[in-house]
């Protein structure tokens, strides 16, 4: 058998799938729940009404801005684990900058305006902290994200317990929530802003024309394959990897702001609800290519909004999502191994 | 070891790299492989060592089918390559590098190993020191580790592809010396060189590929013309040095002290003007490339004056460098040089200059055609770099280097190539040096030293010579300098 070089891959991509499922349905065997009932939640509790789709699209923001942002240190060459700090950075600023305006009499617009780029401006400084760690002060970007993150998570819990608490009852469940003006406008009746939609589509946008054909995205890409190459080809290479960082940064930020002025209104702990983890799967899942990466991002907010009423219907915990997500990636990487394997290794026909 | 190929054919995409060779290798046999560049030889070896797969073929081992997936299994079979660019672990010490690929044991041996490597060391002359970093040692040293793990590891058929341009004469010749001991004990070598005077030197048998083919195989006593009709269908001779009026000094040294991790480099005082050609003679890790990247802003003198264009330059990084019209071409190529995964297109992208912020594919796509057609490159906009041969990528490399330059620094510019593309390629240079560049370039090639140089300087632990005119110092003497022979007599 002889693959041919290209065909093969959306046929094994199936595969990956075909496979991620069956892996996912044994784990539901285990559990002793029924699979195909619990499949059928997932697609009815996503796309069953236009209500859904529109809260698998509240999911879906956040999540294509932060992935956005990492196919941008991906093609540097960078693994920024750091982007949920990025994106937890990029709330609390969002936050500080809506709870200063509350006091003035700013028109709303302008606050919420504000807010988002104080988010982005955020996320920014947070990433640039670990672009300088790693170019400075020879810290790998993965320790120093990590790092990074559990010191926002701290200032976070820091801020909603202390300073930020809510007047005595400061709790887990976040600052006193800000005043329905100061919230982007959403649809009638509905979760989802469209001004969270057009922010999401204008940095995928952005991040695509960069990589795709920009002198900027070249370099970058070459920092990212060969740096030492690219920096004696004269390209100045610690100046990309702190702009990839700082790019990076700036979308989960933005990410982190949509999370406080779209749709939780107030800072909460888990504000940054794990999208920059899920953006690093959903990266990989693509190849690191920006072109399906909007298509797959919505798949996986399908599936966290799916399993949400597991729980409820059948006494399943809603992590299930997360088992699927992390099946389809590790499958579809194994996938992707063996076809190298036997695109390198043609077995010999017989003669 | 007896070794057959038989029929092998292999293709990349529409390249027919090895077209039906059939060769018979007896044991104890030092085979040559003669080529120019593109001609298949690195191919055929690397199938032959499991690094690639043969799309058809066999292979006969003392009168066995082989069936070579991997380098593991090679390994195991006796097979052993010394590959043109190393494949080892620059983070790691040679000690360790030497370790890898054994089997077995969960612990390395790594007094064992030490004193393993020494003792090869010394009977090939070569000074490693085994707890050294690898990434501090030159690709000519980084070679002999290779090759002394190689015979470590026990390989019965030894494969060496160019094993002899990162390193010095007088390692040459103990190199030489060694494998035809080993030949004597029964071991196959297979020497891949496009160098005829080596080959003939050295091997008992001669097979010439032309085009993925095997032209033919010769036995001594070798005709020179003969072996060269057979490799390029035609004769070729050297070019000759450009005899040229220097115009203004470029670059003045004044006392310069760089401070390696195992030498202190200098003090040295060189310059060149417009049209000179100076070569940097030495051993490998002598202190010449040293010099050479620090001209380049890549490594910083702890004592002296530096001077580019008049202006000081000392401290300035290498960006600046290269806006002072300095370029600096390394010597390996994958490593420093291209970047793997970008094509032809994409490089001239890189290095142009910039014209807005979209890319304009056409107008990079007809800028890329008309350089691969200046730079007879064979490969088309969209190749990978790293699908090209080692002379292409070497005038790919050549081709990115801006047009209008005061100082061009080579590090082995012609490492690995045929004798025709040895020729082209100063070609080219001649021309910038026509047009006004300056040329330092490193060489552990005495003639190509010789012979297109102006004026040299020798490097010997760090010591560097007064610059010596080319045209009246002969191969000896140079050899001798070296050496670290005969020096009173040149220092001042």
């Amino acid at each position: 058998m002889r693959l041919p070089a290209g065909s093969s891959g959306a046929a094994l991509r199936l595969v990956a799938v075909f496979l991620a499922l069956l892996f996912t349905t044994g784990v539901l065997l285990l559990a002793g729940a029924p699979p195909l009932e619990a499949y059928r939640q997932i697609v009815t509790g996503s796309l069953g009404s236009v209500k859904k789709i529109t809260d698998v699209l509240v999911t879906w923001v956040p999540l294509v801005l932060a992935t956005s942002g990492l196919l941008v240190t991906f093609a540097a060459g960078l693994w920024n684990i750091g982007i949920e700090g990025q994106i937890t950075l990029g709330a609390i600023f969002a936050t500080g900058t809506l709870r200063l305006t509350l006091d003035s009499s700013l028109p709303p617009v302008v606050a919420i305006g504000a807010a988002i780029l104080a988010g982005i401006a955020g996320g920014a400084v947070w990433a640039l902290l670990a672009g300088l760690l790693k170019v400075y002060g020879g810290v790998n970007e993965i320790f120093g994200g990590l790092g990074l993150n559990f010191v926002a998570v701290a200032l976070n819990v820091w801020l909603i317990f202390g300073p930020w608490g809510r007047p005595g009852v400061a709790s887990m469940s976040g600052t006193e929530p800000l005043p329905d003006f100061l919230s982007l406008p959403s649809l009638a009746g509905l979760r989802l802003s469209p001004w969270a939609v057009l922010l999401a589509v204008g940095g995928f946008a952005l991040v695509f024309l960069l990589l795709q054909g920009t002198y900027f995205g070249l370099r970058l890409r070459a920092v990212g394959k060969n740096a030492r190459a690219a920096f004696l080809l004269g390209v100045p290479t610690v100046r990309y990897m702190l702009l990839a960082f700082v790019l990076c940064g700036a979308l989960g930020g933005a990410a982190g702001a949509v999370q406080v002025t779209a749709v939780y209104h107030r800072l909460i702990p888990s504000i940054s609800s794990g999208y920059g983890y899920l953006g690093l799967m959903v990266a990989m899942l693509v190849n690191y290519q920006p072109l399906w990466m909007p298509a797959v991002a919505f798949f996986f907010a399908a599936l966290n909004i799916g399993s949400i009423q597991l729980p409820i219907v059948l006494k399943l915990d809603s992590s299930l999502a997360g088992v699927l997500q992390g099946a389809l990636v590790l499958f579809v990487l194994a996938v992707e191994g063996v076809r190298q394997r036997l695109r390198r290794s043609p077995v010999k026909t017989a003669e | 070891m007896r070794v057959e190929l038989r029929q092998i054919h292999k293709s990349f995409g529409p390249v027919h790299a090895n077209d039906g060779i059939s060769l018979t290798i007896p044991a104890g046999m030092i085979q040559g492989i003669l080529g120019e560049n593109g001609a298949g030889k690195t191919t055929l070896m690397k199938i032959l060592s499991g690094f690639q797969r043969a799309d058809r073929g066999e292979i006969w081992l003392d009168g066995r089918q082989a069936h070579i997936q991997s380098p593991q299994d090679t390994g195991g079979l006796g097979i052993g390559m010394l590959h043109q660019d190393p494949l080892d672990v620059p983070a790691m010490r040679v000690v360790d590098n030497f370790l890898l690929g054994r089997q077995g044991g969960v612990r390395p041996r790594r007094g064992q190993a030490r004193e393993a490597l020494q003792e090869l060391a010394e009977r090939f002359g070569f000074a490693l020191d085994p707890e050294a970093y690898v990434d501090g040692l030159t690709v000519g040293e980084r070679q002999q580790l290779e090759l002394l793990r190689l015979l470590w590891l026990g390989a019965r058929v030894l494969i060496l592809d160019e094993p002899t341009t990162g390193i010095s004469a007088l390692q040459k010749d103990a190199l030489f010396a060694s494998l035809r001991k080993l030949s004597e004990e029964g071991r196959t070598i297979i020497f891949v060189s496009h160098k005829l005077e080596e080959v003939e030197n050295l091997c008992h048998r001669v097979a010439v590929l032309r085009r993925g083919q095997l032209v033919g195989e010769v036995a001594p006593p070798y005709d020179t013309d003969r072996l060269v009709q057979m490799m390029f269908g035609r004769v070729i001779g050297l070019g000759s040095r450009l005899e040229g009026q220097a115009g203004r000094r470029v670059i003045e040294l004044e006392e310069i002290v760089i401070e390696d991790r195992r030498m202190t480099i200098g003090p040295v005082s060189l310059h060149a003007a417009q049209h000179e050609v100076i070569g940097l003679a030495g051993m490998e890790g002598s202190g010449q490339q040293v010099l050479l990247r620090a001209c380049a802003g890549l490594i910083r003198p702890v004592h002296g004056k530096m001077r580019i264009a008049g202006g000081d330059v000392l401290g300035r990084s290498y960006h600046d460098f290269l806006r002072l019209g300095v370029a600096f071409m390394p010597a390996s190529r994958l490593e420093e040089g291209l970047i793997g995964g970008l094509d032809l297109a994409e490089h001239f992208s890189l290095t142009d200059p910039q014209a807005g912020i979209l890319i304009q594919r056409q107008a990079a796509q007809a800028r890329t055609m008309a350089q691969i057609e200046a730079f007879k490159i064979k490969g088309t906009p969209d190749s990978l770099v790293e699908s090209l041969s080692g002379g292409n990528q070497q005038r790919t490399l050549l081709s990115l280097v801006g047009e209008d330059l005061s100082l061009l620094l080579l590090e082995h510019p012609t490492r690995g190539l045929d004798i025709e593309s040895v020729v082209w390629i100063w070609e080219k240079l001649k021309e910038r040096c026509r047009h006004g560049t300056a040329i330092l370039f490193v060489s552990s090639d005495l003639d190509e030293i010789l012979h297109y140089s102006d004026r040299i300087h020798v490097f010997f632990g760090g010591r560097v010579s007064p610059s010596l005119p080319a045209g009246t110092t002969t191969v000896e003497q140079l050899g001798q300098l070296i050496g670290g022979k005969g020096w009173p007599e040149v220092s001042l």
